[in-house]
């Protein structure tokens, strides 16, 4: 089907107007403009944000320079998510740009993983990978690539090469004929309503009837709260890459085709906004 | 600041004791170091199915290399307990210094985030009712 390639650009190249203003106890020796910046949707804070740590560090002081995070209102955004995922899980539903706040001191090591250069990125990136690897084929497609093959999986995501990346990962969204689908589904569900982390379990693209399993059935099986309604009404929405996704589309298809870079669907579960 | 009435959040496995006993206090006293999760951590959000609650996982930690083995491999870990936590209990009981890296990895095959928690990676990459651990001083895989 010729067309779903189109589904991966358009993932791919989802962008987040984003308006990045320097947190107000910063000290700097003149006022610090906001800085505005597309944001790649399938990539990682840290690694698109070089301009604006310049942008602010031109106006401060050397030594009250130290490690950089971010937050929006009030919670300090995971460099390890993807940003299209941090943007639904937060501030879906509210006013364009993406108003993110920048910092330089107090880092909350409660919250976030420090991130002292590239390398960090690349590590949890390929980390993520092979994790969704062993899910889908018990490794084998990620152990039988060449190093070269997973640097350019990294490149290609750092660099926003999409022929580069997808070269290599259309390998790994293959599968053995016969099965009709991957051994088991990466997946991530996140909710904005609780501090819990992410659920992560085991679930089989096909039933064992041979029908494809559907979002819905994976929410019915281990997030019920998400698609249950209340009074006849849906309180929630489930969100992947700023849209919903219907209920009924098979889980195999959006694995392939709507997961982040690193293999993972990151599906956030969010309340219905009540305007 | 151990306080004495706690009970530890990582302990051995009773097979483990019959050698080990004498390490069991000291099983507590690290869990400390730079994990401040609560112990009542039972989730509102998700639904858990019935029989799968139980609330320790059993953890086998594994040497990788020329880094120190642990005397009892086997412990009975809290599934909210993250990957950072179970690296802080460990660097701790092999009197690692707080400078020293320690890798933790799933399969052999990949590192999972200091945040994860085992419980999760234990209902994903568990077998025979267990959660193998491999753990290095420097980067085994990838």
């Amino acid at each position: 089907m010729t067309d779903d390639k189109d589904v991966l650009r358009d993932v791919w190249f989802g962008r987040i107007p984003t308006c990045f203003t320097l947190y107000q106890d910063e000290i700097t020796e003149r006022e610090a403009e906001p800085y505005y910046l597309l944001l790649p949707r399938i990539s990682y804070l840290t690694l698109v944000t070089d301009k604006v740590k310049k942008h602010f560090q031109k106006v401060m002081r050397q030594e009250e320079v130290s490690e950089i995070w971010f937050e929006y209102e009030g919670t300090p955004l995971k460099w390890h998510y993807p940003i299209g995922l941090l943007f639904d899980l937060h501030a879906s539903n509210t006013a364009l740009p993406w108003s993110i706040t920048v910092h330089f001191k107090n880092f909350p090591e409660k919250d976030l993983l420090h991130c002292h250069s590239k390398d960090v990125i690349e590590a949890h990136f390929m980390a993520c990978i092979k994790e969704a690897d062993a899910l889908k084929h018990k490794s084998q497609v990620i152990n039988e690539m060449q190093k070269k093959d997973h640097k350019q999986l990294w490149m290609g995501l750092q660099n926003d090469k999409f022929e580069q990346f997808w070269a290599i990962n259309r390998k790994l969204m293959e599968y053995p004929p016969e099965d009709s689908g991957f051994r088991y589904i990466p997946f991530r569900i996140y909710q904005a309503a609780t501090e819990r982390p992410f659920i992560q379990k085991l679930f089989r693209p096909i039933a064992s009837g041979g029908q494809l399993h559907t979002l819905g059935d994976l929410l019915k099986d281990v997030c019920p709260s998400a698609i249950t309604p209340e009074d006849g009404e849906m309180k929630t929405q489930v969100m992947i890459h700023g849209i919903e996704p219907m209920l009924e589309t098979p889980i195999q298809w959006l694995s392939e085709h709507m997961s982040y870079p690193d293999n993972f669907l990151h599906i956030s579960i969010i309340p219905q906004p009540t305007d | 600041m151990a306080e004495a009435g706690k009970s530890p959040r990582v302990s051995p496995e009773s097979e483990g004791r019959r050698k080990g006993g004498e390490d069991t206090q000291e099983g507590g006293g690290a869990a400390g170091a730079a994990d401040p999760a609560p112990l009542s951590a039972v989730s509102p959000g998700t639904e858990e199915p019935a029989g799968d609650t139980k609330k320790k996982i059993d953890v086998l930690l594994k040497a990788v290399g020329d880094t120190p083995i642990m005397k009892t491999k086997k412990w009975a870990v809290e599934r909210t307990r993250t990957i950072q936590g179970l690296v802080d209990f460990i660097k701790k009981f092999l009197k690692l210094m707080a400078s020293e890296q320690l890798f933790i990895y799933v399969n052999q095959s990949f590192a999972p985030s200091p945040d994860q928690e085992v419980g999760t990676l234990y209902e994903c990459f568990g077998s025979d009712g267990k959660l193998v651990l491999h753990y290095c001083k420097t980067q085994a895989w990838g």
